[in-house]
């Protein structure tokens, strides 16, 4: 599966994407942002305030308990506040 | 009223285009467009659509021209330093077009006075560089019934969408509103700020001129717009991405949430 990181997820993690083997047990967008915060600082960093950043399966804005099962692209993106 | 002799010479590359025509440009000067932040975002979005003959443009700002915004806010200069950014961005727009009428509106916009400050638009344009605004400004457009057009900035990132959460889809939910896809404020100091992190110049060029393409669009109508699309522009690697999104029933406004 391909994860995509925008904005300043991506500057946190360090990476635009990335293509990764879902583990066993992770079966939502919650599941895997849990896993991705175990990988390194730098993950645990982008997702400190979870619930903040927003995800999108194949494009389309999904929630936090939407099963990732069949997604080719999970994008990662967060609110931006500079005008 | 038909437009004058030079009105049709000053817009005459908009008055070929098919889908703008005198019925376009006639549009665009009957109508009123408030931009909310008068910086980044708001410095290409008051000098495009003050070019395009906008009636009446309201620009709301609370601060003042300072030397570290000059790097991106191009409607303000050397000589505007110090001065109230509504007032320097009026006068830009009377240089640029006097047939357009500027209200300006020097204070922060609130949760208390957001209403009040939109009723009297068409459509709203927000570039605001706060979350407290952001949000005051989207929940204002659902309750006075207005269009939103609302962008933001990151260091290398922008993003856009455009907001009609007072009216229906042709599948008869509601359309989306900002609280559908970013449900609540982040916690303070989550999100870091233009001035702390900093921020590409020429990007709030680019994402205030798209604002701008966003607003014209929903004035005269063609093609179709970003209701239910967030656009994500990537400056570091030139992506541009659009996510589709759609009405939650947990939302505040519209949703169970309410």
């Amino acid at each position: 599966m391909k994860l995509v990181y925008f904005a300043w997820v991506r500057e946190r993690i360090g990476k635009a994407e990335e293509e990764i083997e879902v583990p066993s047990g992770v079966e939502t967008i919650a599941d895997l942002v849990h896993w991705l915060k175990g990988r390194g600082e730098e993950y645990a960093y982008a997702f400190e305030h979870d619930k903040v950043v927003r995800a999108a399966i194949d494009r389309r804005h999904a929630s936090l308990d939407a099963t990732v099962a069949g997604a080719r692209e999970i994008a990662f993106f967060p609110p931006m506040t500079g005008g | 009223m038909s437009l004058s002799t030079i009105e049709i010479e000053r817009y005459a590359r908009h008055l070929v285009i098919r889908e703008i025509g005198g019925p376009g440009q006639a549009k665009l000067r009957a109508a009123s467009v408030l931009i909310v932040g008068a910086g980044g975002l708001g410095s290409p979005l008051i000098q495009y659509l003050a070019a395009a003959g906008i009636g009446t443009l309201g620009i709301a700002d609370d601060d003042a021209v300072s030397l570290s915004n000059l790097q991106r806010q191009v409607m303000h200069g050397t000589p505007e330093i110090g001065e109230m950014k509504t007032s320097s961005a009026a006068r830009g727009v009377e240089r640029l077009n006097p047939h357009v009428r500027v209200r300006t509106h020097g204070r922060r916009i609130t949760p208390a006075n957001a209403r009040d400050t939109i009723s009297s638009y068409d459509i709203i344009a927000d570039g605001s560089d706060n979350f407290d605004t952001r949000y005051a400004i989207s929940d204002a457009c659902f309750y006075e019934g207005k269009p939103l057009v609302t962008g933001a900035l990151g260091v290398f990132d922008g993003s856009l969408t455009t907001i009609r959460a007072h009216e229906h889809a042709s599948n008869g939910h509601w359309n989306p509103s900002y609280r559908c896809l970013f449900p609540a404020p982040p916690p303070p100091g989550a999100v870091p700020a233009c001035s702390e992190a900093g921020v590409l110049g020429a990007l709030a060029g680019v994402v205030g001129s798209l604002m701008a393409i966003e607003v014209i669009r929903e004035i005269v109508g063609f093609g179709v717009g970003l209701v239910g699309r967030l656009l994500m522009v990537d400056a570091r690697s030139m992506r541009f991405e659009t996510i589709e999104y759609s009405w939650d029933e947990r939302n505040p406004l519209t949703g169970s949430a309410g």
